[in-house]
């Protein structure tokens, strides 16, 4: 991995850790993130991810390690050196200066004099051309954050660092200021590290997502891929959510045959990432809610063979509008989650039927059984 | 895309060569450097005089012979003995201004964080601007004010509340200057703004929906007060009292002004055994055994208001 | 009884402007006495209008003088006190360091001293090393029991400051000079500026531990105290009058530009 290749503009790390006194914040970590992509570091609140983007800005020295910006060392220089700028976390903008002077901030203090046309193009390019003269507190938040990333786009930065950018907005602004960042990173070509603990976000906005937990990188990847291979139980349930089944394997061969919750599972071997996929060792199934489908107990003979099936019992539904959420009580596991579109809403699917669970075994997915098979299934809501 | 070749979830255990980066000795002497020449200053010139005066205080000898370390504790008896009246007479000045201070400043206060409006910044330039005349003149003109035969005496005259004060031993026949009732008057008045101003800062942080939240769940404006903005404001109350007693029972300045030689509080007689007794002994004694009762009610009175993280 | 029912709504305004009268009254006094022209040595009775004080302030031995010497030690004594205060208030939030209790309870301990205790106290170290009393102990002692005002004064403001700010400066290319004249000394500027004019009013005003220290040097509190014995001149009047409304004007045309610069803004 450190011998590898890099291009002009990569931002590299090599076994980046960080400890204040006897914690660690963050573990000995490789990354590299390929110049010009949109990489996000996921993570739950104390994951270590936003230390680590401080350690790529050079705002936290790292403990152990080396940045690399290209081909160049960038690890002793002080955050003034770098050619990396940050938009942080509710903006830090600088309260006793006007629009124009925080965005031109960077560029005086390179001892650019004539800043007015930079400032005024900046302004445009993030709609706030008519605010140029106001202070931050007279900006709504949506202003606010689309000044912080104007103050660091301006210097051409060749890593732009984003530290919780839209953590501070509501919803919906949420979701529209992700479209602009996206459209912005477009535009102007520059590698972008977002920092979040929204997944959601990190899903729509990156090409790339590392999912941190613990002060470690978890899994690395392209968005559907993670979603759809998850290699540990916490990237499973942290992205999105993930029906997890305990069983014991029974026979391998291109399909692993599980026992599981009284019946038999089968997944295909080169979506199982347990270090054993041996006869006799344990192993956990896991099932995304959408892939399976629901059929009342009477029509279970209206399936069609080769599909894995759990029967159940409902137990709490609730309709969503596009979708109906079923939580299905089974030997396999008390809370399964189901989500059915409503195409054509079955009236006998109420709490309390008896069901048939049922899915392509294609659609499972393995995983090393000695792992919590709850972790991060609940830290996403409380995350910072 | 660098995904394909993204390596397998990074196991811990991995050997690895790791060159630890210590913090430059520089950065970490920042505070230090910082610290230094004002910590300086306080050592040397609050600290250390500290010392000097606990070894004055058990010395003995005269100005002519000079003065020698002998641990003659019984200085501190003596002191006592001779000085306990103006102690105790500190104390009781101190503590009833402070309380006078409380009484008259909370309503203030309360009027320029909720009452006041736009007219809030006057009123608080009003409060803060008096600092700006001489302590002193502004001492020396209750010397007027309570003049005999002036309009305040007079009044309290007629209202026959001179009669009260004067049987309570507060004041003397017709007359309020040169009494208690008149050094207690010149300390409430000179204290005031040291009580207002903390009092107003901690009410002035009080969110006043909290009023609404209180009214909603069925409490009198009275109850309001007394279970959630009294209590609220206990920071601005505890810092507003100390600053009021603390210098209030060191004060000698409007016991001297405004009293007679009934009213000599310990500060007169620290400042004039220093100053022209000459007996430095006994002045270092009297002023360590103010600063430890100062110290000892100060304590105790914030662990008792339970805000020790004022300090 | 709607007078007594409007009286119980507004107690708390009645009392509180009583309180505020209270402390007017004196400076009313001491304005007024200032155009009186007393029988005696002592100006505390009327006795008729006069603008003889007023016409020479300076007309009484010493008394500008005094004033003048009053004010100098009160500029470097808000000057030292201030620079060393703010060291002091930046290395307590900013940093971690060892013997922080024991440097906390240094910086709080002259607030919570009588200052006849530490004005007794100091005398004694000068006695002891054979200083000359005079201009120099007496700076020496307004540096010392103003710090203590200033570090927290500049404390509460620096504890408020978004440590992101620097940081935010910092990733802008500001080094540590830039970053700390751009950015933190004008966010930290209305804390250390507050600290510095309360070390001034104490400075200024300070008598007890002046009285002390200062020898056969007389400052203008010293002067009062001693005229108060000796007779008071209409001239201090006119001093505290002056000062008074100097005052409360430098306060209005701030307040003034202030919201003139707000309105501005909102344009």
């Amino acid at each position: 991995m450190t011998q590898q290749q890099t291009a002009g503009g990569d931002v590299r790390l090599a076994g980046i850790s960080k400890t204040y006194g006897s914690f660690t914040a963050v573990h000995p970590l490789d990354l590299t993130v390929p110049q010009g992509s949109f990489f996000a570091l996921l993570g739950a609140s104390g994951c270590g991810k936003t230390t680590t983007l401080r350690m790529i800005a050079g705002l936290e020295e790292a403990t152990t390690g080396t940045v690399f910006l290209g081909d160049k060392d960038i690890t002793d220089l002080p955050p003034y050196k770098r050619p990396v700028n940050t938009v942080f976390q509710s903006y830090a903008l600088f309260p006793h200066l006007d629009i124009t002077e925080n965005v031109a901030f960077g560029l005086r203090r390179r001892g650019i004099k004539s800043v007015k046309k930079q400032v005024d193009e900046m302004l445009e390019l993030v709609q706030l051309g008519d605010f140029a003269r106001r202070k931050p507190h007279q900006l709504s938040g949506g202003q606010q954050q689309r000044v912080a990333v104007a103050r660091a786009l301006i210097n051409h930065p060749q890593v732009l660092l984003l530290d919780e950018p839209l953590g501070a907005l509501d919803l919906k602004l949420r979701r529209q200021m992700q479209l602009e960042l996206k459209r912005i990173q477009t535009e102007v070509g520059i590698t972008f590290v977002h920092v979040t603990h929204d997944q959601e976000e990190a899903m729509t906005m990156a090409d790339t997502v590392a999912v941190m937990n613990g002060g470690r990188v978890e899994q690395l990847g392209a968005p559907a891929d993670l979603y759809e291979n998850p290699r540990t139980t916490f990237v499973a349930n942290f992205l999105g959510t993930s029906n997890l089944i305990g069983g014991e394997i029974v026979s391998t061969g291109e399909n692993l045959v599980v026992a599981a919750g009284g019946g038999k599972l089968a997944l295909p071997r080169e979506r199982c990432s347990a270090s054993s996929t041996a006869a006799g060792g344990r192993l956990l199934l896991g099932i995304r809610p959408e892939k399976i489908s629901l059929a009342h107990a009477d029509d279970a003979d209206d399936i069609p063979a080769g599909r894995n099936r759990v029967t159940g019992r409902i137990t709490d539904s609730s309709f969503i509008g596009v979708s109906t959420q079923y939580v299905v009580e089974s030997p396999a596991g008390t809370a399964l989650q189901v989500y059915e579109q409503n195409i054509e809403r079955d009236t006998r699917l109420v709490p309390g039927a008896e069901v048939v669970l049922h899915w392509n075994p294609a659609h499972t997915f393995g995983l090393d059984a000695a792992q919590d098979i709850d972790a991060g299934a609940t830290s996403v809501e409380d995350a910072e | 895309m660098s995904v394909t070749e993204a390596p397998p979830a990074p196991t811990p255990e991995e050997p690895r060569e790791l060159t630890l980066r210590k913090p430059s000795t520089r950065k970490r002497l920042v505070p230090y450097w910082l610290l230094l020449p004002g910590i300086l200053w306080l050592l040397v010139f609050f600290a250390l005089p500290l010392v000097y005066q606990a070894s004055t205080s058990v010395q003995t000898g005269s100005l002519e012979q000079g003065f020698e370390v002998t641990w003659h504790f019984q200085t501190y008896v003596d002191a006592l003995r001779e000085y306990y009246p103006q102690f105790i007479r500190s104390l009781l000045y101190a503590g009833t201004a402070t309380i006078l201070c409380l009484l008259l400043g909370y309503p203030l206060a309360y009027l320029i964080a909720f009452k006041a409006g736009r007219w809030r910044n006057l009123v608080l330039v009003l409060v803060i601007a008096p600092f700006f005349t001489s302590f002193l003149i502004r001492t020396l003109a209750w010397k007027t004010i309570l003049a005999d035969g002036g309009a305040v005496v007079d009044v309290l005259n007629t209202l026959h509340v001179l009669d009260v004060t004067s049987w309570l031993g507060w004041t003397e026949s017709n007359r309020v200057l040169a009494t208690p009732m008149a050094v207690v008057c010149g300390l409430t008045y000179n204290f005031l703004p040291f009580m207002i101003l903390p009092l107003y800062t901690s009410l002035e942080r009080i969110d006043g929906r909290l009023h609404e939240a209180a009214g909603d769940l069925y409490a009198t404006p009275a109850t309001t007060f007394r279970k959630v903005t009294f209590p609220l404001s206990m920071p601005g109350v505890v810092s507003g009292t100390l600053l009021t007693f603390i210098p209030a029972s060191g004060d000698y300045v409007n016991a001297e002004l405004l009293g007679s030689t009934d009213t000599k509080m310990v500060g007169s007689v620290i400042q004039s055994q220093f100053l022209r007794v000459l007996d430095y002994p006994t002045a270092a004694a009297l002023s360590f055994i103010l600063m430890a009762i100062v110290l000892l009610v100060v304590t105790f009175y914030i662990r008792r208001s339970g805000t020790e993280d004022l300090v | 009884m709607p007078v007594l029912r409007w009286i119980r709504r507004n107690l708390i305004v009645i009392a509180g402007l009583l309180t505020l009268a209270y402390m007017i009254l004196p400076n009313i006094v001491v304005m007024v006495f200032s155009f009186n022209k007393p029988n005696g040595r002592f100006n505390y009775a009327w006795q008729q209008f006069s603008l003889d004080a007023w016409k020479d302030p300076c007309g009484v031995a010493d008394l500008c003088g005094s004033l003048s010497l009053s004010l100098q030690i009160a500029f470097w004594a808000t000057l030292g006190a201030t620079a060393l205060g703010t060291m002091i208030a930046f290395a307590l939030v900013r940093y971690r360091f060892r013997a922080r209790g024991a440097i906390n309870s240094l910086i709080f301990l002259p607030m919570a001293m009588p200052e006849v205790v530490m004005a007794a106290s100091l005398l004694t170290l000068f006695l002891n090393m054979g200083a000359e009393l005079g201009f120099w102990t007496v700076l020496i002692a307004h540096i010392m029991f103003c710090l203590s005002f200033v570090v927290t004064a500049v404390k509460a403001r620096v504890m408020s400051m978004d440590p992101r700010l620097e940081e935010a400066a910092r990733d802008l290319y500001a080094g540590p000079v830039q970053t700390f004249v751009r950015v933190t000394l004008p966010i930290a500027a209305p804390g250390i500026a507050a600290g510095a004019l309360l070390a001034f009013a104490l400075s200024f005003d300070d008598f007890i531990i002046t009285n002390f220290n200062a020898g056969s040097t007389v400052t203008f509190p010293m002067f009062v105290w001693g005229s108060a014995q000796r007779g008071t001149p209409v001239q201090i009047n006119v001093i505290g009058t002056a000062m008074f409304v100097i005052a409360v004007l430098m306060v209005l045309v701030g307040q003034l530009i202030a919201s003139r610069r707000k309105s501005n803004a909102r344009n």
